[in-house]
């Protein structure tokens, strides 16, 4: 038997395999690091910054970094906790995002991510900055004032749907999501709901029409759980794979 | 002009293989923009088709750069330049009477624009793309002449765009290295590992800023085992107030192509790139006409020197204005026709570059010194400097000196030196390294430049007791906002966050309360941000604040606390709306 | 949940007089307010250690010195900016009580649009408007162009999220930050909605 490669995450020994990353392996021993535009379907990505760890005194984006023998994690710290609460808050008053007004509330993961991490305001300067909704689509909208630019749509609809619906624009704090079409709307892309573009959204930007007071408020995945418990929104998302399953 | 024709035009400008047209999408559309070609729907569905990307997406990459963002669309497209020290040298002047004068002129357009690079000879400005130095009234009458005149930007006089080098003190690099084949002729009479251990011995690393052993990284591509490798010049050259590189690129042309090509020859690679920044679209030909020049002379090209298999060639790509693209795996990302994103590391670009291929990026003065070290040995150049930081640095000094311009300086010189050097005198505070760079008091100007010490890419800004340190902090966090890629959050939003909190600060509105703010967010910055850009972007306001604490003593609110906006002002729409102007129509702006 | 008779006893010891509690509903819906009446019968325990100054509860129109004052809603006018810095002035602790004080909430879907195209939208351009004008009566707190939460314009020392925060919240809030405590909220009792 050959020696299990191992590294410490807040003391507890976690073991990894080649080419794991720290998310990786820690996700499959069940150890939770707060995360918003990492989904292990694809390629990490690394922007939210909300997954960062300290690797040897330095901070890490814990999904981007290679596992590596004997690293010396730490993730769980007051340090690292007050970075990660400063960087939802930022991207609290980046967007607008009105929870009491808002269909994904109770089920949306940066909600979810700052229960978990005690945020409780958004404590930086708002933007307010002005924003489109887009309803031009039949089953969807995309409402880009909760948009946190993870791009995980961009990847979906790119990696697996092979559609391109989706782009970035702009930079820095221009930087956008935009949909590839000529009026630049949904509705007039081939984006369906059945793409897996539809599927990964982690807050309210890219939401189904029809369906969003059927799970009443107060009933909804992080309402009674945190997330470390229940997991991702997108790993909870099962309108899917009803989607796919042959009728009769 | 046609998208096919200008497919044609660009790929007549490049000699390497290119896989993909998708790779040269950038220079496609910097070119396109050179030629005043308008940036419409059509022209974006025609790229569209013939490259099957998304006409959105295509539109994604050219928003990415400033001046593709906002492209031209005027007969005179002119952006001037505004670091610090354009504005210490009245680039207002400038802005405000060319704006007084071409307003409502449809065939002007006028912008600023981030640090181009001529701070020695400022204010400066681009005007479709070319430089104009030494913007004083005369000069600018001149323009407005030339302008009222209708006549075209190819027929207005050269000495408008003459741009001098401004060497004021020379060292080994800028005296000894000769560019004319002697390194390479050492290299094709050895086994390429002997040249690399000189290169070793001399203890040269990166003069970029990050300092990593030049020999090392030549190395780690040297043993990467593929066919295709590349060797990358950055001569992007964005921090505010370095401008050396524009004088290599001028008059050391064929050091640096020389110690390319020493490079390639020695961790074999085949293709070659200058990452042009757009500021200098003006030493475009010369560059050209120099790579000419080697190809003739089997410099460059194939069985170089007469060596067979040793084969290797320059394209010189444009950047469109993007500070970010001077990180080097965002540059190659732009070369590879895309958004200047920084890339995750590990991989790195040794291994996984270009294409995905082992890639060597170095700054120009570090090619140059290579070639020079090759040339005239290890101790030719180790024996200036200090242990740590061996051999010499050239500076990019500006500000308040009489003799502005590019110094050679061997590491372990102290900034009291350097100032005396450049007939600096009343000096409040040096940048050193930029704006990403630090703000150095008169209590530390015995540090000397060096690794160990005060390490700089070359930038180095004088301010005496007459400038107001804040305007320069201002001018920074602004500088930062706008150049921040927007790929994390921590920069996105904290650049932003920070150049509004600097602003109040600066006009004298902030209370300790923002400036705990101001160290919070910037500690964020530092420690979570993607790539250096974020991790830098505070370093000179955290300064001021730090090391002169009587100026910022003067602009404090000595309250705990101040409204984050003018109250009063915030009133200003409503009054307007209601024509209201009684007593309870104003409000106490940032206190009551 | 705190034993107030224990806590009563022990604040008695310290201080002869009650705490002092201020409450008042700037630009928000009063659902805050009804949410702390959600408190129940436990307001008879609470009112045992607490004396309310200036709240809509008893309608004092005056803000004296506090020990706590609890703001709801978020800043929209001229008189909201008045009353919270009044409200800072004389309380020790400020509190922002729900998601319109803590991040402007639904008024602030406003500052997507103009002040301009608000009040003409309001006054004269929509539906069954008789006499179409925009009031500019002095007696008429003139609008911020934008509804701002109440951080940005007075230091606020907590905050509690929630449209509004339950009455279970508010309870755990208050009885902990009059025993001293380090406030912390059971997982159930922090939402944003």
């Amino acid at each position: 038997m050959t020696d299990q490669q191992t590294f410490s995450l807040d003391g507890k020994s976690i073991a990894f395999e080649d080419g794991d990353t720290i998310m990786d392996a820690a996700l499959r021993s069940g150890e939770y690091i707060p995360h918003l535009c990492h989904n292990p379907e694809f390629k990490p990505h690394g922007s939210c910054r909300v997954c960062i760890v300290n690797v040897n005194g330095r901070h890490v984006s814990s999904c981007t970094f290679p596992a590596s023998q004997d690293l010396k994690v730490e993730s769980n710290t007051a340090e690292i906790k007050q970075k990660r609460q400063s960087l939802l808050q930022m991207l609290f008053v980046e967007g607008n995002h009105v929870c009491p007004g808002c269909e994904k509330s109770g089920a949306c993961q940066l909600q979810a991510v700052a229960y978990y991490c005690d945020m409780l305001s958004p404590h930086f300067t708002h933007f307010f900055p002005r924003r489109e909704v887009d309803a031009s689509h039949h089953d969807f909208l995309i409402d880009y004032n909760r948009c946190i630019v993870c791009e995980l749509c961009v990847r979906a609809s790119n990696d697996v749907d092979g559609k391109q619906v989706f782009s970035i624009q702009q930079r820095g704090i221009q930087r956008h999501l935009a949909v590839n079409s000529d009026s630049g709307r949904l509705g007039d892309t081939s984006f369906s709901k059945t793409d897996k573009a539809a599927h990964v959204c982690p807050v309210g930007a890219i939401l189904p029409k029809d369906i969003g007071y059927n799970q009443p408020i107060g009933h909804r995945l992080y309402d009674r759980q945190p997330i470390s418990q229940v997991g991702d929104v997108a790993a909870n998302d099962k309108t899917l794979q009803e989607e796919d399953t042959p009728h009769g | 002009m046609d998208i096919e024709n200008l497919f044609q035009d660009v790929r007549q400008r490049l000699n390497n293989h290119y896989d993909s047209e998708k790779l040269l999408l950038l220079q496609v559309l910097q070119l396109a923009n050179q030629k005043g070609m308008q940036f419409t729907t059509d022209f974006f569905s025609s790229l569209s088709e013939r490259l099957s990307l998304p006409a959105t997406e295509i539109k994604g990459i050219a928003s990415f750069y400033s001046f593709l963002d906002k492209p031209r669309n005027t007969q005179y497209d002119i952006r001037i330049s505004d670091n610090i020290t354009d504005q210490f040298q009245n680039n207002a002047y400038v802005i405000n009477t060319l704006q007084e004068k071409y307003a409502d002129n449809p065939k002007v357009n006028i912008a600023t624009t981030s640090c181009i690079g001529m701070n020695d000879q400022g204010p400066a400005m681009l005007v479709n793309g070319y430089t104009i130095p030494n913007l004083g009234p005369g000069t600018l009458e001149h323009v407005f002449s030339l302008i009222d005149d209708n006549i075209p930007l190819t027929s207005w006089p050269s000495e408008l765009f003459t741009v001098a080098d401004n060497i004021q003190r020379k060292d080994i690099l800028l005296n000894d290295v000769s560019g004319n084949g002697t390194s390479l002729n050492k290299l094709t009479n050895a086994e390429p590992d002997e040249i690399l251990s000189i290169i070793q011995n001399s203890g040269l690393s990166g003069r970029g800023g990050a300092g990593f052993s030049t020999a090392s990284k030549w190395r780690l591509c040297k043993q990467a085992e593929t066919e295709n490798k590349h060797v990358i010049c950055n001569a992007d050259e964005g921090e505010p107030g370095t401008f050396k590189d524009r004088v290599l690129l001028n008059s050391y042309a064929n050091q640096f192509i020389e110690g390319m090509t020493l490079c390639a020859g020695i961790v074999g690679a085949s293709q070659g790139y200058i990452y042009l920044r757009a500021e200098y679209l003006f030493l475009l030909p010369k560059l050209n006409a120099v790579l000419q020049k080697r190809r003739d002379d089997n410099l460059l090209g194939n069985n170089i020197l007469g060596k067979k298999g040793f084969d290797f060639d320059i394209d010189i790509h444009l950047g469109a204005g993007a500070y970010i693209c001077g990180e080097e795996s965002a540059l190659i990302e732009s070369l590879e026709g895309k958004r200047g994103i920084p890339r995750n590391r590990p991989p790195f670009p040794v291994t996984q570059g270009y294409i995905n291929q082992p890639t060597i990026v170095n700054n120009v003065e570090t090619f140059l010194a290579a070639a020079g070290i090759v040339e005239h040995g290890a101790d030719w150049f180790k024996n200036t400097g200090t242990e740590k930081s061996p051999g010499t640095k050239l500076l990019s000094i500006s500000g308040d000196c009489k003799k502005p311009g590019v110094y050679e300086f061997p590491f372990g010189t102290s900034i009291k030196d350097i100032l005396s050097a450049c007939g600096a005198s009343d000096t409040q505070a040096v940048q050193v390294a930029g704006a990403a760079g630090h703000m150095v008091a008169p209590d530390e100007f015995d540090h000397a430049i060096s690794f160990e010490d005060y390490a700089t890419a070359g930038s180095f800004m004088v301010y005496d007791h007459s400038r107001d340190l804040f305007q320069v902090i201002k001018n920074f966090a602004d500088f930062f906002k706008h150049e921040s890629c927007g790929f994390c959050t921590p920069c996105r939003v904290g650049t932003s966050l920070q150049s509004d909190l600097v602003e109040k600060l600066v006009e004298g509105n902030a209370s300790s309360y923002d400036i705990n703010e101001i160290k919070s967010i910037a500690k964020l910055m530092q420690t979570t941000s993607h790539c250096g850009l974020g991790a830098t972007a505070s370093t000179a306001i955290l300064d001021l604040i730090e090391k002169f604490p009587q100026l910022l003593e003067k602009r404090l609110k000595h309250l705990d606390y101040t409204p984050a906006f003018n109250l009063d002002a915030a009133l200003e729409q409503s009054r307007q709306i209601t024509g209201r102007e009684d007593s309870q129509s104003h409000i106490g702006g940032y206190h009551d | 949940m705190a034993d107030i008779n224990n806590l009563k006893n022990k604040l008695e010891k310290t201080r002869p007089e009650k705490i002092k509690l201020a409450t008042t509903s700037l630009c928000g819906c009063f659902g805050c307010h009804m949410s702390f009446l959600d408190i129940d019968e436990r307001i008879l325990q609470l009112v045992e250690l607490v004396e309310f100054d200036r709240s809509p509860i008893n309608d004092i129109k005056k803000v004296g010195p506090c020990d706590i004052g609890i703001i709801e809603g978020g800043v929209a006018n001229a008189e909201n900016v008045e009353v919270l810095q009044e409200f800072r002035k004389n309380c020790k602790t400020l509190v922002a009580l729900g998601a319109c004080a803590v991040n402007g909430g639904i008024p602030a879907m406003r500052n997507q649009f103009e002040l301009k195209e608000c009040l003409e939208e309001a006054y004269i351009n929509g539906v069954g408007i008789e006499n179409p004008m925009i009031p500019s009566d002095p007696e008429i707190p003139l609008l911020l162009n934008k509804v701002h939460p109440i951080h940005e314009v007075v230091k606020v020392d907590y905050f509690l999220p929630g449209c509004p925060p339950s009455g279970d919240t508010i309870w755990t809030f208050l009885t902990e930050l009059i025993e001293g405590r380090p406030i912390s909220f059971p997982y159930e009792q922090i939402h944003y909605d």
